[in-house]
């Protein structure tokens, strides 16, 4: 009941609002040339200012993308950074079972190490040794400060200077796997890289 | 505060009255009862009957059983004895008497007992008093009888001070009763150590940090304790005095593990690898590096010391897997102990002297082995099939091994006779425990 109302009352107020609309159309004709040419200006002024602003409004477009992408090369060149140092704390060495040597592969790793500290001066690496369960704790301990040492010694035959390099052992502390199968033990037995 | 000092001070001078009873003179002090060469390959069949009550009441009745359970079960411990159930009793011990002249032996013989401890319990005041004796039931000899005075919560002291005077009695030497083992227990992901009686009971904890404490080592006079801790990050060794808490650290660059006190000395042996590679050195009691005492490019590392001070043993992988070496100290000649397997680690010198115990990787698995000093002999292995079992420690007579072990799916410590015989869990708490170390005889504190 209410809405059928509310759309009579609207009908009331727009019936009257078009009478006055087509009023209004019928006096135009009697407009003289002065007041056209007078028009035609305004209109081209309008026209013109129009189009400034247009021009303006894809200049602030412009800006804003070369702006948009400066950001976006930033961000990517910042990120290629952080990936960078990510990579070089996250990729592990691994070693065989008892064994501190490095292999052929490992020292390719650490070569990328180095050289990516060579870039980086200012950073600090702390070189931490690890072992699997197997084998004895005590060991152990001695086992993983020789990994640590191992790869110290290669990153300062490659020219990091000494200072920059931390090594702490964990022994079989810290297992990357807790489980007992050769995938873990393999993945336990490692030298991990931090930077302070 | 002064009241439980006063009590504690009358408690060391009651306990200090221990009597010789009058029946001693009778003693012969050599007997040959164990022989300690093997001495675990016959039980000595002993009866331990329920202590007479003297006055009947029901604390005191209590007590005694108490009482004469403990002796029975700390007794049992040494391994060296069989114990005879109390239901194959002919006779009612409470009826009977328990001094020589009114004690009918044939009823002991009878069941099979050589020895037989009688035993009687007066409680007043929270005061006990207890006689003590100890019989061969064949020769019908008091061996030892002993009177011991002290405060209930004392119990357990007395009776421990009694069976060192029966294993002293038995086998020439002072026993394992009063002494402690330090170990380390990870709970939370964290490492502390620990401190428990001989035979597990009583645990407490000595460290409390949120780090990885290892490898506890104790003074020969058992007042200082060395371990490592990564309390400040890296592995430090401390040096600690167990009453006053006072001592030092050792934090060079590198690791800082693996202590051994000398014997007799307040100085120690420790792994550092400050110069680069991990050497064993001589360190005081504070701290200051005496001297190096390897020098090998490999790793060196678990030192262990000779009860004479004169060798020390270690772990070293300079023949390209980890073995066992013996140095002269004098000399600084090194000599190859162990060559079965390509994996033997964690020495520990028996307080005789004559043999060290060590752990042993053969076909995946780590098991305790006892090797005689000088080599000659295959060694001995002592745990069988029963997961990773490391970290052996001699009781201070030599008696029994203390070691970790995974048999049960956690690391936990266990006990054994030196002969591998009577293997059992020492104790269990919440976690993972390793590093049993085993103190010197007596502590008394």
């Amino acid at each position: 009941m209410k809405k059928k109302l509310w759309i009579w009352l609207s009908l009331l107020l727009v019936i009257p609002g078009l009478m006055i609309v087509t009023s209004c159309a019928k006096k135009t004709v009697k407009v003289d040339l002065a007041q056209t040419q007078e028009d035609e200006a305004a209109k081209l002024a309008a026209e013109k200012a129009k189009l400034a602003t247009e021009k303006a409004k894809q200049e602030e477009i412009a800006r804003q993308r070369a702006l948009d992408e400066k950001r976006r090369q930033e961000e990517a060149a910042r990120r290629k950074i952080i990936t960078a140092r990510n990579l070089f704390m996250n990729e592990n060495i691994y070693f065989d079972f008892d064994r501190s040597d490095l292999k052929p592969e490992t020292q390719e790793i650490l070569k990328g190490k180095a050289e990516w500290l060579r870039k980086n001066p200012g950073e600090s690496v702390i070189i931490e040794g690890h072992c699997d369960e197997r084998g004895t704790n005590e060991y152990n301990l001695a086992l993983g400060d020789r990994r640590a040492q191992s790869a110290k010694n290669f990153l300062k035959d490659l020219g990091i200077a000494k200072s920059s390099l931390t090594t702490i052992s964990y022994g079989e502390e810290r297992p990357a796997d807790p489980r007992r199968n050769e995938k873990a033990w393999s993945k336990n037995r490692r030298a991990h890289f931090v930077l302070e | 505060m002064l009241k439980k000092k006063y009590t504690k001070i009358i408690f060391i001078c009651l306990i200090a009255t221990v009597f010789f009873l009058t029946e001693s003179a009778h003693c012969r002090t050599e007997y040959d009862y164990i022989d300690i060469n093997n001495p675990f390959i016959r039980k000595i069949p002993i009866a331990v009957p329920v202590f007479k009550s003297i006055s009947g009441s029901g604390g005191e009745k209590f007590l005694s059983q108490e009482a004469s359970n403990l002796l029975s079960k700390s007794l049992e411990f040494t391994g060296y004895f069989k114990i005879i159930d109390r239901d194959a009793y002919l006779i009612d011990p409470e009826k009977s008497d328990i001094i020589v002249s009114n004690i009918n032996f044939k009823n002991w013989t009878g069941i099979g007992a050589e020895l037989l401890i009688t035993g009687s319990l007066f409680l007043k005041d929270n005061i006990i008093e207890m006689e003590l004796r100890l019989y061969d039931t064949f020769k019908g000899l008091l061996i030892v009888g002993k009177r011991y005075k002290g405060v209930v919560n004392n119990q357990r002291k007395m009776i421990h001070r009694f069976c060192g005077e029966v294993i002293y009695k038995l086998t020439g030497s002072k026993g394992i009763f009063g002494s402690k083992i330090a170990f380390v227990s990870k709970n939370s992901g964290n490492k502390n150590i620990y401190l428990c009686e001989f035979d597990g009971h009583n645990p407490e904890q000595l460290t409390y940090n949120k780090s990885i404490a290892l490898s506890p080592a104790w003074s020969s006079d058992a007042k200082w304790i060395a371990y490592t801790s990564y309390s400040k990050g890296k592995p430090d060794l401390y040096i600690k005095h167990l009453k006053d808490k006072h001592g030092a650290i050792v934090a060079k660059k590198g690791i800082n593990i693996t202590p051994a006190w000398m014997p007799g000395k307040f100085s120690l042996a420790a792994t550092l690898s400050f110069s680069g590679n991990s050497e064993i050195y001589l360190l005081t009691g504070t701290g200051k590096i005496i001297k190096k005492l390897t020098n090998n490019w490999g790793i060196d590392v678990s030192p262990t010391f000779s009860p004479d001070g004169d060798k020390m043993a270690f772990v070293s992988n300079r023949s390209g897997s980890p073995q066992i070496y013996i140095m002269d100290l004098d000399s600084g000649q090194v000599k190859r102990l162990t060559f079965q397997g390509r994996y033997n680690t964690c020495p520990n010198w028996s307080p005789g002297g004559n043999k060290i115990a060590y752990a042993g990787m053969g076909n995946g698995q780590i098991n305790i082995y006892s090797i005689d000093v000088d080599g000659e002999s295959p060694a001995l292995q002592l745990t069988h099939d029963s997961g990773n079992n490391e970290s052996p420690t001699w009781s201070p007579d030599g008696s029994l091994i203390a070691f970790s072990s995974t048999r049960e799916g956690p690391c936990r410590i266990y006990v054994m006779t030196a002969y591998g015989t009577d293997q059992r869990c020492l104790l269990a708490l919440p976690g993972e425990q390793t590093d049993p170390e085993w103190s010197p005889r007596v502590i008394d504190n």
